[in-house]
């Protein structure tokens, strides 16, 4: 369709004056826009408020549709369900008969646990989360990472506070607005968790690619030891996470480590739970530059506490 | 092509149009609801590990922008980023920059090629998608590297091949916006 012709302006100085303002106020939209954009990119805090007041509005849509999500998807598995009944009966009978044994192992595993913790004098490793809530969305089209989570501050929810499903860990909060927050996915690729192998005490990074799989970096170069279906653990080192939930499982290796598949994948998650900062003091030492003196004298010592992987080297 | 508002009432056994009149409100709010709504909508249908659902809200703009040449301002770009940043994940001005350039760079190419059908169209959406697309991914404060690259060929496919329907969807919405409803008062 051609344009209409009250768009091109003639003659007419209204019509001229009225064009040229257009395309000003557009053209300095834009400038504006890109100094808002770069602005975003160095302080990315600064417009937490504004996303997290924007979020909070449409939580409750949000929330109806993560039910729908999740109703849908139970639906089509209790149909796969009947489909193969039978012989998923005598199986899971076999398993349960082994599961019963290994939890009487674990049962005395546990017990000794607790008496050689007690000896030591070692906190509880299991600690009450602060909120469960609902994934209630993502940023789908971005090609970063976030997905926004059902509680904000109100529920007590604070910004780098662990976010972990019954399956492992999900991500962490960035920002928290009044009833919804946003949490960095695992995925991202601004995000880098230190893990380590779930059998031993092989360490590594694991970033984010922002295609669905996690880069493992090994931190001691050498030999690769790793081999497809290993699994990796959280490391506690850092002092967000706490130590020993999985993160992921090597898919593919590569000449720097691995590639790992996400334990928790977000899209499968129904209901997450947000725990505390691990170790605070060492969150706080760790964002303290190295020529500066800490305040807290414990802090530093908490700091290499919170290390077990590079203590035992 | 809509028929102009000025034309002589229609009365025939197919459309009664005496007593019935366009609301103001709706030819001015639909175009902007809905392409607020395309904003919003990708955040909510489910928690991935990529991305790709098409950026809606972009889509929808440059749909009405094509089809209705004239409807939105020049600096509607603006505004709607602005709202499309909030919850989109992008870092905020990421949308206030690209869809302002987009809403220029559309006038600029549109006085040279006033003639157009829908394979145009959808050949100019199809380029605005991609190039924006990929732009908002330099925007995005993470360098790119090329495993989004990849991950994004999904995201890159439903947008291309999502355009036709948009178009649809818009020619309906524009057809609610323009439509004349029973006015007793």
């Amino acid at each position: 369709m051609a344009p209409s012709s009250s768009r091109r302006s003639g003659h007419s100085r209204r019509a001229q004056y009225s064009l040229f303002t257009g395309y000003m106020v557009a053209i300095i939209g834009s400038l504006i826009g890109l100094a808002l954009l770069a602005v975003s990119i160095w302080q990315p805090q600064w417009a937490s408020g504004l996303r997290g007041g924007a979020s909070d509005v449409t939580e409750p849509v949000g929330q109806t549709t993560a039910v729908a999500r999740n109703e849908s998807k139970s639906f089509v598995e209790s149909i796969q369900g009947y489909l193969s009944a039978g012989s998923q009966n005598a199986k899971l009978k076999k398993e349960v008969e082994l599961a019963r044994i290994k939890i009487a192992e674990g049962d005395a595993v546990k017990q000794e646990n607790g008496r050689l913790r007690a000896l030591l004098e070692l906190r509880q490793l299991d600690e009450e989360p602060v909120t469960t809530a609902r994934l209630i969305g993502s940023s789908a089209t971005s090609s970063r990472r976030y997905a926004y989570l059902s509680a904000g501050s109100r529920d007590g929810v604070t910004a780098g506070m662990p976010v972990r499903s019954s399956r492992g860990v999900v991500g962490r909060i960035l920002e928290a607005g009044r009833s919804t927050s946003r949490v960095l996915l695992l995925t991202d690729s601004q995000s880098i968790l230190p893990v380590r192998r779930a059998q031993d005490e092989v360490v590594a990074l694991a970033q984010g690619r922002g295609d669905g799989l996690l880069n493992i970096r090994l931190l001691n170069l050498g030999l690769n030891p790793l081999k497809v279906g290993d699994m990796f653990v959280t490391s506690g080192t850092g002092g967000y996470y706490r130590p020993g939930v999985a993160v992921g499982i090597v898919s593919k290796i590569t000449d720097e480590g691995a590639l790992a598949r996400v334990v928790a994948d977000p899209a499968a998650a129904d209901f997450v739970s947000v725990g505390e900062i691990w170790i605070p003091e060492a969150v706080v030492a760790s964002e303290t530059p190295s020529d500066e003196p800490l305040n807290d004298a414990g802090a530093q010592e908490s700091n290499e506490e919170a290390d077990p992987a590079q203590r035992s080297e | 092509m809509a028929r102009p508002s000025n034309a002589p009432l229609r009365s025939d056994s197919y459309s009664r149009e005496s007593m019935r009149s366009h609301s103001k409100l709706r030819a001015y709010t639909i175009p902007y609801l809905s392409i607020m709504l395309g904003s919003i909508i990708p955040t909510l249908v489910f928690a991935s590990a990529m991305p790709f659902i098409p950026p809606m809200g972009f889509l929808m703009l440059l749909t009405w922008r094509i089809m209705r040449p004239g409807l939105l301002p020049l600096w509607i770009g603006v505004p709607l980023g602005a709202f499309d940043d909030l919850f989109s994940g992008q870092p905020f001005g990421s949308a206030i920059f690209l869809w302002s350039l987009a809403m220029i760079i559309i006038e600029f190419i549109e006085a040279r090629f006033p003639w157009r059908g829908f394979w145009q169209d959808w050949f100019t959406a199809n380029i605005g998608a991609v190039i924006y697309i990929v732009m908002a991914m330099f925007a995005s404060g993470a360098l790119p590297n090329l495993h989004q690259f990849t991950a994004s060929v999904p995201q890159l496919l439903l947008s291309v091949l999502l355009y036709p329907i948009i178009a649809r969807m818009v020619a309906l919405l524009d057809r609610l916006r323009l439509k004349r409803f029973k006015d007793v008062s």
